[in-house]
Formats: structure tokens, C-alpha cells, sequence
């Protein structure tokens, strides 16, 4: 290893192993996908739309809700959703217009659909996806009841749930697609 | 840092608008040296006592070894993103890029603005797969590894939270960093796969309009994106700077929609569902939906518009005294590229135009720099940004007065700072 050339062979093999470890794969162009089954799709897909549209089997009332509310939501949104810690759901509607206005499920959200799709995705902060299809939907029944959107013995399920209208449902301004 | 071999050629340095705002050809002649506010203490003299010697000691030992992946040096280490979570939590909140303590137009990846949902989870490349399924011929799953096999683009892009200065809606400016303020705002290189090559592998329904984008972490994080964006120049990204992203955006791969409000850019990416509705998630109707004085909300509004700020001067940033400094901020718009910066130092009464710096890219951080003779006296800064559409940066009161102060989203407001006589730099309406 006296010779200049010396320097140079440790770098070559460091090259070569490199490319060997890592694949450099020549671009393939198009198609990698595979196709997905029927089966697949349904397990992954989640979202729940406007009109229901995904919505599962199962039922909630806002009675049961309440111990679920109680036992897995409480401790971030307060005693019946009022807020603090963390962000409240109950109440402020009336209050948008104003210089403090309150955002919740009950004075903002414009579809009930999307208080079952978040809570079941997103919630229990610290385990989501943890929660039964009658849990969300029994939570979302409380949330709902506790702003006055249904009644104490309503119950929400796939067909009741998408028919409830938010109270500031009318007042969103879509500003897409672009008015021609 | 400031040089304070400051020498100031007269005629040369003609001022271009009032207070000392001077011409930004400045920069083509050779001499002249410009202060910079700086954020420690007044640098010395040469000559002063605190001169390094002639031989620093690292000219008489080896230095540090080479590394596998390299690091900052250690004093820079203090220059940190600045960090908000909702209470109890560590990963629901936002990262804010330290912008008066970097220059140039790219951030570095370890400082790019990061804003989660519920933290950034740890994706093993190998177990991750994107599905593309709904009104499509051939509902289709992508590994990792297939994805990296496309045809690759590369862009230099900026991407802005919604929510970015969303301080300046408030009643009184809130005194923070500039990079507090303003620094949910960053700018890389990306690179991946345009997304309409997969769309149109899957065979998209020609009536389909929106397509749901949702991410692999602990908030499933999901947006609605309209079609045509997604066509026309929406892609997969699977490299930051030249490196696989960072998990805290989003690796293995995101979603990335140049100029539009960075929560549609999904992190994690995992799923598209394509469909003739949008799904109305809580993020596109509860969360970044903008509440106008009346009670009325605005929503999908997705482009981020033409906006400015200065990072030098800065608060957090101290001047060094009366004498010539550089000006220097970023411009960015989510509509096109940056047409014209200008800048004020009479607090927007008479106005001179900066230089920009190249390459000036659609949909990019653009630097800009100028000069200004600083007489010591209290001055207000703005800076003002025209995109090549014509659209110019409105002042805040035009902001206040068009959407109201409950807006939250969407401030493009020019950023006033006002230079005090003591060279504290501060956030004012003005």
C-alpha cells in the first residue's frame, strides 16, 4: 500500500458495498401497485362522509354515552364537555359573531357524521382507535344531547346520526370550487 | 453579525424612500459593510482586547474526526424551534421555525416547522403501504420501496400553516420572536412522485372531484383535496433536502400541494379515497375553516396568500447603534411567484423597492434583501409583497376590516417592527 493507488482501492470497495446494500434500483416506470381486495379496503377505510356513508352496525344513547364520557373523555374536556383542559364541546352557541366566540361541537360543527368519524379515529387522546362502535356512537349521542341537539332518549345509530342537523350547519361559505 | 467597518460612500448610498431607506443596488458595490442586529453582545473591535490570537489553537492540533452524519456546530446549538402543546400533551401542537436566526432561502430540515396532531409516529418503511381506492377502476396498494421506484421531481417549495401569525388577529401585538410569530412558515427542496401517475394507474372515475387523504398517525389525520389539484401539481414527497423526510414530517412519505395551507400536505400518508364529496373532517370544518366578523365561516379556503416578513431586523434581534444595515426578510406566495418586495422605514409612508435574492421559484420562500441608514431614532419597519398575479400584501387594518379578528386562519397582514432608540426591535400595528 506504498503506492498512490493505495489511497484510492478502500474508497472503490466502500462504493461497491453501498450499492449492493441499498438496491439502486433502475426506475421501473409504472404499475408497482398491487391490487387491493375488496376485504383490505374495508378493514383500512375509516371515513365516515356528510351522508353517512360508512357508517357501521351499532347504536348509542346519550345515558350510556355518559359513562364513557365520564371514564375516557372527562379528564381533557371537563365535566359535560366545558372545557379544560383541553378544548370544550358544550355550549357558546349564539356567541360566534361576537368578540369572544366560543367554538364547540354544538355552536360550530356543521355535520354530526364528523363527531363520530373524529371521535372514533382520534380519541381517547392517548388510545385512539380504542373505543367500540357503540361507545363512539354513545358519546357522540351525550355530546349531541349535552348541546342541546337531541333529546335525553334519542338514540344514534348509522340511520339517525347523518339526519341530525347542526345548528350552524347554513352558515358555511365554501369558497371552493371558485365561483365562475 | 455586524462588521463595524462601516464605510459609507455618500453619493453612492442614495436614499430611496424616508428615513434612510437606501437604494438596494447597494449590494453591487464592492466596500461598502452594513451592521446587522445581531442577537448577542456588540461584537468587538479589531484591535480590542478580546482580539483572538494569531494562532487560534485549533491551527495546532489535529482536528475532529469525520462522521457518518453530520451535525451543527456546538454554537449554534442553542438556535431551536420553539414549541407549543396543548395541555398534557407533547406531540398536539406546533414546532416554529426560528426565521431571525436563519438566512438564505431553504430551512434546514432539523428546523423546519413542525405541526402534529397527536405526535409523529415511528413508521418502519417496510411495514408502511398507501391504499388509492373509492371511484377508481383498480383499487391499488403501494409499498414503500414501489413508490421509490417512480420517476422522481423535485421541487423547492414553501409550506405555511394556516394558522401562521395568527398572533397578529390579537387586540394588541403580542411580543414573541419573529420566528414565534411568523415561523410556521419553512422552505426545502422536495422530492417524489407526481401524484396523478398513480391516480391515473388506479383509473380514476373521470366524475370523481375530491379525493380524502389521510395519515398513519395517532390523530389519522385527514383532509379533503379537491381533484384538480391533485392532477395538476400535487405529489408524493419522499425526500427533504436531499434526505428521506424527518418523521416529524411525515416520513416515509407525504402528500405535498405547493401553496396551499400545509395541513392539507398529509403526513404519513396512507390512504386516498377518491370521491365525488368532500368527507368533512374535523380539520376541514371544525379546525382551518376562517370565522368572519358576521358569525359566517369560510371554508376550503386553500391557497396561503402573498405575505412578507423581515427577520433582520427582528425582535429577539439587537441593533448595534446608528449606522448602515442590512434589511433582510422572506416573501412567499401560495397563488405564484414573488413579483416585487418592498420596504418601508417610515412606517409605510414612503417606500423603496428590495432586491431579491435568486432563484426567485413559484411557490418558494423568496430572500430579500436592502439597506438602511438607522439614525438611532425610533423607526417602524414594514415590508410589503406582490406575487406575479397581481395580488399585493394588505396591511393588517385591511385584513381586520375585510374577515374581522376571529379569523385565527389565513393573516397575511404586513408585519410592522418597530426599532426603538435603546435598539430593541418590538411587534406593533402600526
Amino acid at each position: 500500500m506504498s503506492t498512490p493507488n493505495g489511497l484510492i482501492l478502500p474508497v472503490v470497495f466502500f462504493a461497491v458495498a453501498g450499492c449492493t446494500a441499498t438496491a439502486a434500483t433502475p426506475v421501473q416506470g409504472s404499475n408497482l401497485g398491487r391490487a387491493a381486495t375488496p376485504t383490505e379496503v374495508a378493514g383500512w377505510d375509516i371515513s365516515i362522509g356528510p351522508d353517512g356513508k360508512g357508517l357501521p352496525p351499532g347504536s348509542g344513547t346519550p345515558a350510556k354515552g355518559a359513562n364513557v364520557y365520564v371514564q375516557k373523555c372527562q379528564a381533557c374536556h371537563g365535566e359535560k364537555g366545558a372545557g379544560t383542559p383541553n378544548d370544550r364541546l358544550v355550549g357558546g352557541q349564539g356567541t360566534l359573531a361576537s368578540q369572544t366566540p366560543v367554538k364547540t361541537i354544538g355552536s360550530y360543527w356543521p355535520y354530526a357524521t364528523t363527531v363520530f368519524d373524529y371521535v372514533r379515529r382520534a380519541m381517547p387522546y392517548a388510545q385512539p382507535l380504542s373505543l367500540t362502535d357503540d361507545e363512539v356512537y354513545a358519546v357522540t349521542a351525550y355530546l349531541l344531547y349535552q348541546n342541546g341537539i337531541i333529546g335525553e332518549r334519542d338514540v344514534i345509530d348509522a340511520k339517525t346520526l347523518p339526519a341530525v342537523k347542526m345548528p350552524n350547519r347554513d352558515n358555511f361559505i365554501p369558497m371552493y370550487p371558485p365561483k365562475r | 453579525m455586524a462588521r463595524r467597518r462601516t464605510r459609507d460612500s455618500g453619493a453612492a448610498l442614495a436614499e430611496v424612500a424616508g428615513n434612510g431607506l437606501l437604494d438596494r443596488r447597494i449590494f453591487l458595490k464592492s466596500g461598502i459593510v452594513l451592521l446587522g442586529a445581531t442577537s448577542g453582545a456588540a461584537v468587538a473591535r479589531p484591535g480590542g482586547g478580546t482580539e483572538p490570537p494569531a494562532t487560534p489553537p485549533g491551527m495546532k492540533v489535529p482536528g475532529a474526526g469525520m462522521t457518518g452524519y453530520g451535525s451543527r456546530a456546538k454554537y449554534e446549538e442553542h438556535v431551536q424551534r420553539m414549541i407549543r402543546s396543548q395541555p398534557g400533551t407533547t406531540g398536539s401542537g406546533a414546532a416554529r421555525t426560528p426565521l431571525e436566526r436563519l438566512n438564505g432561502m431553504i430551512t434546514p430540515n432539523g428546523l423546519h416547522f413542525e405541526r402534529s396532531h397527536n405526535g409523529a409516529p415511528d413508521i418502519d418503511p417496510a411495514q408502511h403501504r398507501l391504499l388509492i381506492h373509492g371511484m377508481v377502476k383498480r383499487p391499488l396498494i403501494f409499498t414503500v420501496d414501489a413508490l421509490l421506484q417512480y420517476p422522481m421531481m423535485s421541487r423547492i417549495h414553501f409550506l405555511e400553516c394556516a394558522g401562521n401569525s395568527q398572533f397578529n388577529y390579537a387586540p394588541a401585538p403580542v411580543q414573541a420572536t419573529c420566528g414565534f410569530i411568523n415561523g410556521l412558515v419553512s422552505c426545502a427542496e422536495w422530492t417524489g412522485v407526481k401524484l396523478s401517475i398513480l391516480l391515473e394507474e388506479a383509473g380514476v372515475d373521470p366524475a370523481a372531484t375530491w379525493i380524502l387523504a389521510e395519515g398513519a398517525d395517532a390523530a389519522a389525520m385527514s383532509r379533503s383535496i379537491p381533484m384538480a389539484k391533485a392532477m395538476d401539481d400535487a405529489f408524493l414527497a419522499l425526500y427533504q433536502n436531499g434526505e428521506r423526510l424527518r418523521p416529524e414530517n411525515g416520513y416515509p412519505v407525504r402528500l405535498f400541494l405547493p401553496g396551499y395551507e400545509g395541513n392539507m400536505s398529509v403526513k404519513w400518508l396512507r390512504r386516498l379515497k377518491v370521491s365525488t364529496v368532500p368527507t368533512m373532517t374535523k380539520d376541514e370544518t371544525s379546525r382551518y375553516t376562517d370565522l368572519q366578523a358576521d358569525g359566517k365561516a369560510l371554508m376550503f379556503t386553500f391557497p396561503m396568500d402573498v405575505k412578507s416578513v423581515m427577520t433582520s431586523p427582528a425582535p429577539a434581534l439587537r441593533m448595534n447603534g446608528p449606522g448602515l444595515y442590512e434589511i433582510s426578510g422572506i416573501a412567499w406566495s401560495g397563488h405564484g411567484t414573488i413579483r416585487a418586495v418592498e420596504v418601508s422605514a417610515d412606517g409605510g409612508r414612503s417606500w423603496g423597492e428590495a432586491a431579491l435574492s435568486a432563484p426567485v421559484l413559484p411557490r418558494a420562500v423568496t430572500r430579500f434583501r436592502t439597506a438602511w441608514r438607522w439614525s438611532g431614532a425610533p423607526s417602524v419597519l414594514k415590508s410589503r409583497a406582490t406575487d406575479d398575479t397581481g395580488r399585493v400584501q394588505p396591511t393588517r387594518d385591511q385584513v381586520i376590516a375585510e374577515h374581522g379578528n376571529n379569523v385565527v386562519f389565513h393573516y397575511n397582514g404586513i408585519q410592522a417592527w418597530l426599532v426603538e432608540a435603546n435598539g430593541e426591535v418590538k411587534n406593533v400595528y402600526a
